[in-house]
């Protein structure tokens, strides 16, 4: 109540006013003349006085300056008629919205006619932007300073220059100082020296910046007749192998980016096909109800997600062992239920479970509406990984990458490491035998396919991330994940790993010359032509099991 | 498992030739009477009929009718492969959408100045595309009998080229369905694309008239559909003279014990590619069939659940009889005509449930079950056991 009473009595009275104290922890050592001191006789103040302000402003250190200085220098900032208080003024449909350029705290909009905006000219908006940028060098986090050091890159002048240099010897960051070099050397390009040139054409060399690139292209050309160009030919052939050096570099970080887009999207293949080379590449059953699996692994996320909407985080990793049962037992019943009856027969195998996948289809149709359903994306998924000025990666990417690797170890130590794994293997390599050797073949069979199915529905998870769940999603990733389960070699996981990051990574390299579809027509072909070649894929299964 | 035994090779001891093969085929007699009283009794309740009598046929159920036809002889030309050769192609549905494709540039030159955009050469999709001249591939379907040609030619030698690679290398089974469904795919996704010059996702529709009849006229469509019926019957004699003939003996042999016919001397690949390409040319004619009387061809049909979906027509009528085939697309096809009217939910459901009670319980289709009823009384009528195991 106090508090309450005494904010607009404190501000009259040149004391830091209690909302911003309270808003920042720690209220800044005060200078002589506090901020709102200084604010406060901006608006009657002449552009002489002003610029003598500003200095003083930009001087106080406080965090609150840079946004009142921002302000100033987009024509925002507003006094009050009235009271004289200062506002940051933002367009709204009944006015100009304000927030209080001091505390931070919005104060409900007013008509324009009872603010005075406060103005300011050329020379001071050049002092503005000066002050601005020297505020967000010092700031200590680092991607404020990288920014600031960009925003002066932009447009460059003897000021900033000067900032420049004095900000270089203090900076603690290299990655910065990168950058502060970089900008120097921009401005040195204007030198009338050639040797100050041909420095800072060979400082340029290893920037990626978009802005250098283009400097230094004018430069490698000869100039056009009339036109100012580099005279000096020592800078020029410097440019020119500056520029190769550059183009080198963007060459390479744009293989290493396609490769990870790649790999990436091979991720996706695997990640779909893997379980299918479990039931169809160790057991032989060509499942085409394989993608509605994924779809129900897709929709168990979408169901756990509205169980439980205030964890939208969690919900993902909640949702990877519940889909993995969910399509488990969806794959052990198809198995009981169908594919038990038709062992033998692959085709009628074929035909039933395409009949399934129609029914499933259907089912999630009728069940959750024919449109997508909306899966939200978790907050440490989204945004994206920038690792430098020509390279990025979005985060969702990078994890389906990771989470694909993770699921392959997962399923080889299965296979290779477990009771279960040895049984599946023996009785893929020879049924009578194994079931000679007292192995429950009937047992193994359910289990293998429930392992498969799982698989399928951990996928879903990762492809609710990726792509629309509707109940179409299967359906567009079956011819895929089979052909790269046979491009890998039936009965060979390892096959389906390499086979199918292979198959993403050729995928994107074709892209740009040929657009998506028809790459993907492309690796369709070859897969094709490769099958003729080579029946049994990249990596056929040796010994008596592969005549089978 | 392994039988030599096969449908219609009773009386060929004996006779041979193609009235030899139809007397010994209870079967294919009954069939080949049913449709010449189709096609004897249609065109009399569509055109002499009056309109209001209770027994006269609309033009839109004899459009019906044709379109079952042309799917069975679809349905046949898969029959041709998978029951008798052992070869299951996922697909087919690209040979009989080519050979639809073909006739339908020839029809969507015939437009010319009554399209939307009145532009006498250019079909108006690609008037829209801001196209300025014909694309190369479209020359020559202003005349009928290039497309006719080309009707054949396409799917042939798409057949030919693909069958040539695939058998050469002795991918069967299994894989072999894989690629055949990843082909169709992958010419889908082709398709789908505006750049090549086929109508992007749209593909061809709004046809006027075929050789200067309107398609619209009643007696056009009357004739389309005695030529479609014709055809099925000219299909199933052709398929049932090579079945009953030498070469399909061999064939039936490959089907059962691919390596021991081999070993015999006789050149499977050879025997395999032939008939691939025989039942690729037969979905072609269907597709060209198909398209004057639907009036609309879009990339749709290469999609691979369509293949599918005809593979499930023979298995549902019974494979290895090529009757059979018929039997199963129209039952099929009436059905969905049924449900997607009357009860659209339902028919995934019913149509899934078949492809898996079908395979579990009637591995003959219904052919096979009226057969075994029948087998007492008729005991050659029995079809092959046509079980595919790929060795």
């Amino acid at each position: 109540m106090i508090a309450v009473a005494m904010a607009p009595a404190a501000r009259a009275a040149d004391e830091p006013d209690a909302g911003a104290a309270a808003a920042n922890p720690n209220p800044v050592t005060s200078p002589p003349a506090g901020l709102p001191a200084l604010a406060a006789s901006l608006p009657s103040a002449s552009y002489a006085e002003k610029r003598v302000l500003i200095k003083k402003i930009a001087e106080t250190h406080d965090p609150r300056v840079h946004a009142l200085l921002a302000a100033l220098l987009s024509g925002t900032l507003y006094a009050r008629r009235g009271d004289g208080l200062l506002f940051i003024g933002a367009e709204a449909p009944d006015g100009l919205k304000l927030t209080d350029a001091l505390t931070g705290t919005l104060a409900g909009t007013a008509q324009a006619d009872d603010l005075a905006k406060i103005g300011v000219n050329n020379q001071l908006r050049k002092e503005l932007r000066v002050a601005l940028a020297q505020f967000d060098l010092a700031s200590p986090d680092e991607a404020v300073r990288r920014t600031a050091v960009e925003e002066i890159l932009r447009a460059v002048d003897p000021e900033s220059i000067a900032l420049l240099k004095a900000r270089l010897p203090v900076e603690p960051s290299s990655a910065v100082k990168r950058e502060i070099r970089a900008g120097l050397a921009l401005a040195d390009l204007d030198s009338d020296d050639a040797k100050v040139r041909l420095a800072a054409v060979n400082t340029l060399a290893t920037s990626l910046n978009v802005d250098v690139y283009n400097r230094l292209s004018a430069m490698a050309a000869p100039p056009a007749e009339g036109e100012a160009g580099e005279a000096d030919l020592g800078v020029r052939a410097a440019a020119k192998s500056a520029l190769h050096a550059i183009d080198r570099q963007r060459g390479l970080y744009s293989i290493v980016q396609t490769g990870l887009y790649g790999l990436s999207q091979g991720s996706v293949l695997v990640l779909a096909a893997i379980g299918l080379a479990i039931t169809f590449g160790v057991m032989g059953v060509i499942n085409m109800a394989h993608g509605e699996l994924m779809m129900l692994g897709a929709y168990t996320t979408y169901v756990v997600q509205l169980l439980m909407p205030q964890h939208i985080g969690a919900s993902i990793v909640v949702a990877i062992p519940v889909a993995f049962l969910v399509s488990g037992l969806a794959g052990i019943a198809i198995e009981r239920g169908i594919v038990r009856h038709l062992y033998g027969r692959p085709l009628e195998t074929l035909l039933a479970t395409f009949g399934l996948s129609l029914i499933l289809q259907q089912a999630v149709r009728d069940i959750f509406s024919a449109n997508n359903r909306p899966v939200e994306t978790p907050q440490w998924l989204a945004g994206s990984l920038q690792i430098n000025e020509v390279l990025s990666i979005t985060y969702n990417r990078l994890y389906i990458i990771v989470f694909t690797f993770g699921v392959f170890l997962l399923l080889l130590t299965i296979l290779k490491r477990t009771r279960l794994g040895l049984e599946v293997r023996a009785v893929a390599q020879n049924r009578a035998m194994a079931k000679a050797m007292g192995i429950r073949t009937e047992w193994v069979d359910a289990m293998t396919f429930g392992l498969g199915s799982g698989i399928a529905g951990i996928a879903g998870v990762a492809l609710s991330q990726l792509t629309n769940v509707g109940p179409n999603l299967g359906q567009s990733y079956i011819v895929d994940s089979f052909m790269v389960v046979v491009f890998g070699g039936v009965g060979n996981v390892w096959g389906t790993e390499i086979g199918g990051n292979a198959l993403g990574v050729v995928n994107k390299v074709l892209e740009p010359y040929a657009g998506a579809v028809l790459a993907k027509i492309f690796v369709l072909v070859f897969l094709i032509l490769f099958i003729q070649r080579r029946p049994r894929g990249m990596f056929p299964q040796k010994g008596r099991a592969a005549d089978g | 498992m392994q039988q030599f035994k096969h449908a219609g090779g009773g009386g060929l001891a004996g006779g041979g030739g193609l009235a030899g093969a139809i007397r010994s085929d209870r079967g294919g007699q009954v069939f080949l009477w049913v449709l010449l009283a189709v096609i004897i009794v249609v065109p009399v309740l569509n055109l002499l009929v009056p309109e209001g009598s209770a027994l006269h046929m609309s033009s839109y159920t004899v459009t019906l009718l044709g379109k079952y036809i042309t799917y069975a002889m679809l349905a046949m030309a898969v029959d041709l492969v998978w029951g008798y050769c052992g070869i299951l192609s996922l697909g087919h549905g690209a040979f009989f959408a080519l050979g639809g494709y073909a006739i339908g540039m020839y029809l969507m030159r015939q437009i010319g100045t009554r399209g939307v955009y009145g532009d006498p050469v250019l079909p108006d999709f690609m008037v829209f595309l801001n196209w300025k001249e014909l694309p190369w591939f479209w020359h020559g379907f202003d005349s009928f009998p290039f497309a006719a040609l080309i009707v054949f030619l396409a799917p042939g030698l798409l057949a030919l080229v693909f069958g040539f690679l695939a058998f050469r290398s002795r991918v069967s089974g299994v894989y072999l369905s894989i690629i055949t469904q990843a082909l169709t795919y992958a010419l889908m996704l082709a398709f789908f694309r505006n750049d090549m010059g086929f109508g992007g996702n749209n593909g061809f529709t709004d046809f006027k008239d075929l050789l200067g009849f309107s398609l619209q006229s009643p007696a056009t469509r009357m004739v389309l559909f005695l030529c479609t019926a014709l055809s099925l019957g000219g299909t199933y004699l052709l398929c049932r003279y090579i079945i009953a003939s030498r070469a399909g003996r061999v064939i039936q042999a490959v089907r059962d014990a691919e390596s021991r016919a081999r070993f015999l001397g006789y050149r499977v690949e050879s025997y395999k590619l032939w008939m691939f390409v025989l039942s690729a040319l037969l979905a072609g004619l269907a597709g060209a069939l198909y398209v004057p009387q639907i009036g609309i061809i879009n990339p749709s049909e290469f999609s691979p659940a369509n293949s599918i979906e005809i593979v499930i027509w023979v298995a549902i009528g019974g494979r290895g009889t090529l009757y059979g085939a018929v039997v199963g697309a129209f039952i099929v096809n009436y059905a969905k005509t049924y449900f997607t009217a009357a009860l659209p939910s339902m028919w995934l459901y019913a149509l899934g449930a078949l492809f898996v009670l079908v395979t579990l319980f009637l591995p003959n289709g219904v052919v096979g079950l009226m057969a075994q009823r029948l087998r007492r009384t008729v005991p050659d009528t029995a079809p092959a056991d046509a079980t595919v195991v790929p060795k």
